[in-house]
């Protein structure tokens, strides 16, 4: 009986703090808005930002995206073949990535990189005063750290994602054509039939989404941090674990949406 | 007794409450900071001595009491105007809170960039004389506050807190921690900059909890004790205070 007891006690005191949680990260949240849309709008910080994402992310995504498509053909070709559709390889593997592999593996793996930067950058500066420092200054911190990461990692995504399929594309055409000689002319005839244009945006809006969602996590583990490098190390940690939970729940609810309107 | 002149309030705290759920961290203060004086408020850590800095700064709000900074009562300030006031502060933080990413330069530059309009030439006058005056060498400008040592760090986070010419200059436990040579700079560097900047009216505050360096160079000096005032005299008779608590922290 106390074995039920103390194990009720636990979930609901898991119950209430993250509940309480979830509110801290709605009111965060709520900040963000409220100093995103005032004075000062620091362009430059949005652009370093941009790049800095971009720049972290970019070979990483060419890299998953380029084996990504490659497995895709692959993988297709050899189900397809067995019910004789394996001219149908291009358009499976591109409306794959268009749709849900490019926008869910570029988020998780910008949440695993820029997002964990993100939370160690501004945990850091949350450790060594330099966040007081902003606001002694009268510099609001979510506004001036905040603000640009979430802002750049929103438009930073889907050009990402763009890549990644781009690339994806790619090595799916030279494994299908190339590798296992499937006519080059039936590849593109089959892609331009059954690929639209609505296929790619579903893909970016996701994208965007994901950016939102990845930076606004990151740099809200980054406020959060206390206690020293420890702390840093476990607000890191969180940042990237929460990340790639919401790209992951998220995509189902932005598939069920999108999939209804596009 | 030191004969106490006239002095204008600068800050004024009253009936000062804050509860942090049924902690009583600060119980019930009032009491006077003067301008151009050096004021320090001691006490043991955990006395309160961070939460009364944040008040003043207006980064939290009271439960109780008020807080009238340059004759504006915080209380009834919005958030933004309250971004605004706090330019009016400049403050040189325990561990200098130097950007670590931006050079000695770049750091003192930064609330420049931020708030005011002036040309790349004016900028460049005006942060290479604040490091100079700091004692900060021409070939240290562009070192990164990771290639500075513990005393130059605090020279550049003073020009920084410096840059905008505060009316009120804080400093969060400026020699705690620091050998007896660098404890001697730091002193220096605060009268120094107290000195210089008396025409303008600047009025210094001090929390500490050391002791022996901060009555060498205040004027007023206020004992913190569980949330409460309990002795605030000006330096030369605080060392001689009859409270019990003053006497052992002094005598420490």
């Amino acid at each position: 009986m106390s074995y039920i007891k103390g194990a009720v006690e636990k979930l609901g005191h898991n119950i209430v703090v993250n509940l309480y949680e979830l509110g801290k990260f709605t009111s965060f949240g709520l900040r963000f808005f409220y100093w995103t849309f005032r004075r000062p709008f620091r362009v430059r910080n949005i652009f370093s930002q941009f790049v800095f994402i971009g720049n972290k992310s970019l070979f990483i995504i060419c890299l998953s995206g380029a084996f990504t498509g490659m497995v895709m053909a692959y993988q297709t070709y050899f189900g397809f073949k067995l019910i004789n559709v394996d001219t149908l390889v291009g358009p499976i593997v591109s409306i794959t990535l268009a749709k849900e592999l490019g926008p869910v593996l570029t988020g998780l793996i910008v949440a695993g990189r820029a997002g964990a930067a993100m939370a160690a950058q501004i945990g850091s500066m949350k450790v060594t005063e330099q966040i007081d420092a902003l606001e002694v200054m009268g510099i609001n911190g979510i506004q001036y750290l905040a603000t640009p990461r979430v802002i750049s990692s929103c438009f930073a995504l889907p050009i990402l994602t763009a890549i990644f399929q781009f690339v994806g594309n790619v090595g799916s055409y030279f494994i299908g054509t190339k590798v296992l000689n499937i006519d080059e002319g039936i590849y593109f005839s089959k892609l331009s039939e059954f690929m639209y244009i609505e296929d790619m945006w579903q893909g970016l809006i996701k994208a965007f989404f994901f950016g939102f969602l990845i930076s606004l996590i990151g740099t809200y583990f980054g406020f959060q941090v206390k206690r020293g490098a420890e702390g840093v190390g476990r607000g890191t940690n969180k940042a990237v674990v929460w990340g790639m939970i919401n790209v992951l729940v998220w995509d189902y609810f932005l598939t069920s949406y999108l999939i209804k309107i596009l | 007794m030191q004969t106490i002149e006239y002095q204008e309030p600068i800050i004024q705290i009253k009936n000062l409450t804050k509860k942090f759920g049924e902690h009583t961290i600060l119980d019930g203060l009032s009491f006077d900071i003067y301008k151009n004086k050096i004021t320090t408020i001691l006490g043991f850590s955990g006395a309160g001595k961070s939460t009364l800095l944040k008040h003043i700064l207006g980064l939290l709000r009271p439960t109780e009491g008020s807080i009238t900074v340059l004759g504006k009562d915080l209380n009834k300030m919005s958030e933004v105007e309250l971004k605004e006031f706090r330019r009016n502060f400049g403050m040189l933080f325990q561990y200098a809170a130097l950007f670590d990413s931006l050079s000695a330069y770049e750091n003192v530059e930064f609330p420049l960039n931020e708030f005011t309009k002036l040309t790349e030439y004016e900028k460049k006058e005006r942060v290479e004389g604040l490091l100079r005056s700091v004692g900060i060498k021409d070939e240290s400008f562009k070192k990164l506050p990771s290639e500075l040592s513990g005393g130059m760090r605090k020279r550049v986070g003073l020009a920084r807190g410096l840059a905008l010419n505060p009316f009120i200059m804080l400093y969060d436990e400026p020699t705690t921690g620091l050998d007896p040579i660098t404890t001697k700079m730091v002193n220096d560097l605060i009268i120094d900059t107290a000195e210089r900047n008396k025409d303008r009216g600047m009025t210094t505050l001090i929390i500490s909890h050391d002791v022996r360096a901060t009555l060498k160079i205040s004027d007023f000096v206020a004992f913190l004790d569980h949330g409460k005032i309990v002795e605030y005299l000006p330096a030369e008779d605080f060392k001689n205070s009859d409270n019990p608590l003053v006497k052992e922290f002094v005598n420490l």
